[in-house]
């Protein structure tokens, strides 16, 4: 059972992903995290400031359940499932982010220049976390779906808008590391 | 009871999201500089294998756990709000290093900045609400 504690090979993780996939299937659900964001709105009131968030959220339930889910695993594989925090990316990469002020790659989980508490403080950081909150959510629901609906559950449908989702989630991506980045973390 | 179920997809999705390190920050940055094949890999065979799984429950007409058939809705054929959505997405992605799913897994591993992270999604989720008949789609 050592594999369990050690991180864990890209085929396994990918087979658990479309496990996942599978079981909400059979479930006669589908895979989408991002629609939780939606309700959650509703659940806040927004149905009383836009038609968008008028649905009965009871319906969604579920998703929330997933959710929980999803939150409590993160508890268990980190508390009682993994030896060590780091994650070994490629040295090179390592070596690039350290010559960008971010010091922790290559031994924490996440970078600890901004994800930590202390860190909330430091006006750069809190402005990260929240520009990149807001992107994921804004664009999440204007593409109709995130990672799991389009790059997941959309291209295994063979659908070709979430082809083109993702494309755009990768010109996104591309465009952030290598022409904002630089300008955010000089090195 | 149900909900049990639920909750016992999304501990696995959780754990697979942890353990496989795409709940990093760091393991994104890597993806999008082309530094490695780890997520590439992870993306690759989730979607190899959810193409076949999807192809057999249509092909043999599979039923859900309640018998009820598996109906799969096809998306608008549509193109602007799945470019301009999907760019928008990927910046957010690439800054915040984490998609929807691990956000919650992160805040599970004791990480909570991420409960400032999520936040911000979920009023970018409104205020797309707000905006949305004058995107557009």
């Amino acid at each position: 059972m050592d594999w369990i504690m050690e991180p864990w090979p890209w085929y396994l993780a990918g087979a658990g992903i479309a496990l996942v996939m599978l079981l909400l299937l059979l479930s006669g659900r589908t895979f989408g995290v991002s629609s939780n964001l939606r309700t959650f709105c509703t659940l806040c009131g927004a149905d009383h400031q836009s038609e968008f968030f008028k649905f009965d959220w009871h319906r969604e339930r579920w998703n929330l359940w997933v959710v929980v889910g999803t939150l409590l695993g993160g508890f268990l594989a980190s508390h009682y499932l993994s030896n060590e925090e780091a994650v070994h990316i490629n040295p090179n990469t390592a070596q690039e982010l350290h010559k960008m002020g971010i010091e922790s790659a290559g031994s924490a989980y996440l970078p600890n220049e901004f994800f930590t508490i202390e860190q909330l403080t430091n006006p750069k950081a809190l402005a990260l976390l929240i520009i990149g909150g807001f992107l994921v959510g804004f664009g999440a629901r204007y593409a109709g779906g995130c990672t799991s609906g389009h790059a997941i559950s959309g291209l295994s449908n063979l659908q070709w808008p979430s082809l083109i989702a993702v494309f755009g989630f990768f010109a996104g991506g591309l465009t952030m590391v290598y022409l904002i980045f630089p300008l955010i973390f000089p090195s | 009871m149900k909900s049990l179920g639920y909750l016992a997809i999304g501990v696995l999705f959780g754990i697979t999201m942890y353990k496989s390190e795409a709940a990093s920050w760091f393991r994104i940055y890597e993806m999008f500089r082309f530094a490695s094949f780890h997520m590439y890999g992870i993306i690759g065979t989730a979607v190899a294998l959810g193409i076949i799984i999807i192809a057999t429950i249509k092909k043999f007409n599979i039923k859900a756990f309640d018998g009820s058939p598996i109906v799969f809705e096809s998306k608008d054929k549509t193109f602007p709000r799945y470019a301009l959505g999907g760019f928008i997405f990927g910046l957010g992605w690439a800054l915040a290093g984490a998609c929807p799913g691990p956000m919650f897994t992160l805040v599970g591993a004791g990480f909570l900045p991420l409960l400032v992270v999520i936040a911000s999604a979920i009023f970018g989720t409104f205020i797309y609400g707000i905006l949305r008949d004058k995107l557009p789609h």
